[in-house]
């Protein structure tokens, strides 16, 4: 027995009832969560536009809500310290350093925390990154500061550098297998719509699968710097109808090459704020 | 054992006002050279440490400056303020001063090889001579980097990650990336030998009755700290000559150009892997991440029990999830590449993910060392605390960017920027000048004024919230990292403006920091050995500490001997043993109430406990 106990009695039983209604309340807000089922909010995220996307947003209301209840348990903790232990008098507190049962709870429960991500995490990236069927083929391929998109089963090829942007049209319901490759150096393919990125690597060709969901245009930018002109590499990709994907591949040319000066194109984007189409 | 003193003046810490005369008393009894001469070519640890925290600070400014400038170009969509060249080299230099030149150097070069000596009650460092060759190299490495500024070219704008091949002479030709690349080199070399100076100081030159588990966390750190940079700074100091040898020798080690065609079909000719420079990098890089965490630790872990008045809770397990940390830390790295397609995700991820048990280990260690104490929330205190939800923010943010499907769309982004600034300036800035105004007393025999403290404090705490939450809510959106212009219709603006608005309150806290140690020039206030009843070894000798350190050591009988001397009626409520009365005048005795809770609690805890030597 602790000395102070003794001398407050009560005091503890007190606290040990606001404490457990303090968990009731914890327990209510998840409760509540858990029932709110798919009507989670995004927590700033993309709902995903893509299966990809949609597997990768689940995994992040998870992984948020995890971290909300993580992230509260240790701040209320040290909100608590710092408010209930300020100096009082100058008695020498206890000087208590170790607890070994306190010791074991706070390093098992982050590692069974841990797995518990892991696992998801696991099962989700094997979604992610499947890229098992494939309808639509498209080599995309970047460069200082642009990207060139290629359909090689219809001779299509469309090409943009930093004054206009270039256009990715893929049909919806149907699964588009991306080759992404470099011509230079290091870029990152990413549509923030998608949830999705990947490195355009010199030397190495990668592949990834997109199947999306919703008709719409969604802007595409380069994540990794390359560069001068690194923030004016945008593109857009656009989902459409699968016979409008016909329709459009079938009335393209072999290329779109827009022209412009790298000057002007700086210029443009200073005065309009962003690219257009 | 060593003689016992009659006690120091010690505790109490009344501050009083002091003559200009008395400041100088401090490294008395010294021969040999004096003023300029003496500093340029001194031996003593105090001294270089006290240089190398001076010129991190200076450092820390101009980088703080540079971050300025990039917040002032964000503020309207088509920034104006800087050209994209410039702003690609205000990020690049930004990013190196702070990394190479700041948080590294002000606390491994600087504090810790102030206090690690003092603390361990040794003399000196074990090589002072290398000691000083670190400092020297450490200075012409940082004056080499920043010449980059001032050559044709400009500075270096390949990022601080320097990514091949855009950091090869094809894609980034000029003389600021080669000094850039020389500057790493020297003060690399500055970090391996401080490394090597410490780890052996710490082995072989601690006082009679320093046993490894009596030495502080603060210690312990930079020991593990010191063996992080030998496993991690010669890798990076390969990669570079290599990317040297690229640049300008023609070796083809991290380019493919000429080797692939556009499609990718090989060429005969021998090709280089870009990725080898990103896994060479890294395998540096997240070591590094550590290697400017760790020490923050320790300071935060100094700090706590001082102002809590309590020892630190769970010591030996706070070692261990140190060893922990640094030995994870070397198997994380491919986590920054996640999205490269050529990494194994799970095992990175995995050991990613596991990084958040020794770190959480750590925050209950802190939590538990406050637990019951009487806290006292002086300046460095403030800082701690800062440190602790800054970095509890970014650690969470961490353990959601250890996932690789959520990296694939964060990655690159403002939600990276946010975590890592998170993290960083949790470590480098909050628990950093915390130390900084914790040890300035001992290092200067004065002390920093209180209320401006709390002023840095405050405007650094508002500032860092105001900054870096709206950059989550960017990256989320799309916002790429590195970026000099974004579009204007994406709603980007109002939160880069709040951003904004936080660089500049930090900056407003920086300004008070100023004046503050211009008052402690102008206006001298006297510490005291001893002005926060601090615990650990360093505290027991004159502030500032006769040139070699110590005339006479306390018995050293645990992690902190000058708290023991300081407090012998204390040593009987160390394990909670009920059974020992409270000391005699304590009148409500410890803690009053609510000791049936929480960690640190009760009496269950026997086990694990030290038995002291008698």
């Amino acid at each position: 027995m602790d000395p102070s106990t003794s001398r407050r009695p009560g005091g503890g039983v007190l606290r040990n009832r606001r404490i457990s209604r303090r968990w009731a309340a914890l327990g209510a807000v998840a409760a509540g969560l858990l029932l709110a089922g798919c009507n989670l909010p995004t927590f700033g995220a993309y709902r995903g536009a893509t299966t990809q996307g949609q597997d990768a947003f689940k995994l992040w209301q998870g992984f948020f809500i995890a971290g909300i209840v993580v992230f509260a348990v240790v701040f209320f903790l040290i909100l608590w310290a710092i408010l209930r232990y300020r100096k009082r008098s100058d008695a020498i507190p206890p000087q208590t350093q170790y607890h070994t049962l306190v010791e074991i709870v706070y390093t098992v429960v982050p590692i069974l925390i841990v797995l518990t991500l892991f696992g998801f995490t696991f099962v989700t990236e094997n979604e992610v990154d499947a890229v098992t069927s494939k309808q639509v083929t498209v080599n995309v391929t970047a460069f200082q500061w642009g990207w060139q998109f290629q359909y090689p089963k219809y001779h299509v090829r469309v090409l943009g550098i930093e004054t206009q942007d270039p256009t990715m049209v893929m049909p919806v319901g149907e699964t588009v297998r991306i080759y992404l490759r470099s011509a230079d150096v290091v870029h990152g393919f990413y549509v923030p719509a998608f949830n999705f990125s990947r490195y355009a690597l010199p030397g190495v060709t990668n592949q990834f699968n997109l199947h999306a969901t919703t008709t719409g245009t969604f802007r595409g930018q380069c994540t990794q710097y390359c560069g001068l002109y690194h923030s004016l590499m945008f593109f857009q990709v656009k989902v459409v109808s699968p016979s409008a994907f016909t329709t459009w591949v079938h009335r393209q040319g072999n290329s779109v090459t827009p022209t412009g000066s790298i000057t002007s194109a700086k210029h443009q984007i200073a005065t309009s704020g962003t690219g257009s189409i | 054992m060593t003689d016992v003193i009659s006690p120091p003046i010690a505790g109490g810490g009344i501050a009083t006002p002091l003559t200009s005369t008395a400041t100088e008393a401090g490294g008395a009894g010294e021969h040999g050279p004096t003023g300029l001469l003496k500093w340029l070519t001194t031996t003593d640890h105090k001294v270089i440490g006290i240089s190398y925290m001076v010129t991190a600070v200076v450092l820390f400014y101009i980088a703080g400056l540079l971050a300025l400038g990039i917040r002032v170009q964000l503020t309207t969509p088509a920034g104006t303020f800087v050209t994209f060249q410039q702003y690609n080299e205000l990020f690049t230099m930004h990013g190196s001063i702070m990394m190479y030149l700041f948080a590294g150097p002000f606390a491994f070069g600087g504090l810790a090889n102030y206090v690690v000596p003092l603390q361990i009650g040794a003399p000196d460092m074990a090589f002072p001579r290398l000691n000083a060759l670190s400092y020297w190299l450490f200075a012409g490495g940082s004056i080499t980097m920043l010449l980059g500024f001032f050559v044709s070219g400009g500075a270096a704008n390949f990022g601080w990650v320097a990514y091949a091949p855009l950091s090869t002479s094809t894609f980034t030709p000029g003389a600021g990336g080669d000094l850039w690349i020389m500057a790493l080199v020297l003060t690399g070399f500055s970090a391996i030998f401080t490394g090597v100076n410490l780890v052996a100081t710490i082995f072989y030159l601690r006082a009679p009755g320093m046993t490894m588990f009596r030495m502080p966390i603060f210690t312990w750190n930079m020991l593990v700290t010191g063996i992080l940079i030998l496993i991690a700074f010669p890798v990076l100091t390969a990669a570079l000559v290599m990317l040297f040898a690229d640049r300008h020798f023609g070796t083809h080690i991290y380019q493919v150009l000429g080797c692939h065609t556009v499609t990718g079909a090989p060429a005969p000719n021998a090709c280089g892997s870009p990725v080898l420079w990103q896994n060479l990098f890294w395998f540096f890089g997240h070591p590094e991440v550590y290697i400017l965490a760790l020490p923050y630790f320790g300071m935060a872990t100094t700090i706590f029990p001082t102002f809590s008045k309590r020892p630190v809770f769970g010591y030996k397990g706070m070692v261990f999830a140190t060893m922990a940390i640094a030995a994870l830390s070397t198997g994380v790295w491919a986590h920054h590449m996640f999205t490269t397609g050529v990494v194994l995700l799970p095992f990175f991820s995995l050991l990613s993910l596991l990084i958040a048990v020794p770190t959480g280990i750590k925050f209950f260690n802190w939590i538990g060392t406050m637990w019951r104490g009487q806290l006292v929330f002086k300046t460095p205190m403030l800082f701690a605390i800062g440190f602790l939800f800054a970095f509890l923010m970014g650690g969470v943010t961490g353990v959601m960017l250890a996932s690789p499907p959520i990296d694939f769309f964060t990655h690159d982004t403002y939600f990276v920027v946010a975590h890592f600034h998170q993290v960083l300036f949790g470590t480098a800035v909050f628990a950093g000048f915390g130390g900084l105004y914790f040890w300035y007393p001992k290092m200067f025999g004065r002390m920093l004024n209180d209320k401006l403290g709390k002023w840095h404090f405050w405007l650094t705490f508002v500032g860092f919230w105001v900054t870096y939450l709206p950059q989550y809510v960017l990256g989320l959106r799309g916002m790429p990292r590195r970026v000099a212009h974004y579009p204007a219709d994406l709603g980007w603006q109002s939160w880069n403006i709040a951003s904004t608005i936080g660089a500049f309150l930090i900056a407003a806290g920086f300004f008070v920091l100023l004046v503050n140690l211009w008052i402690s020039w102008r206006d001298p206030v006297l510490a005291g050995n001893n002005p926060w009843d601090a615990q650990t070894l360093e505290w027991f000798t004159t502030s500032p500490p006769p040139h070699h350190n110590y005339t006479h050591l306390p018995p050293i009988r645990s992690e902190r001997p000058t708290w023991d001397y300081d407090h012998p009626d204390a040593l009987t409520l160390r394990h909670g043993h009920s059974q020992v009365p409270p000391p005699p005048g304590n009148g409500s005795g410890p803690s009053g109430d609510g000791a049936d809770r929480g960690p640190g609690g009760g009496t269950g805890g026997g086990t694990g406990g030290r038995a002291f030597v008698r």
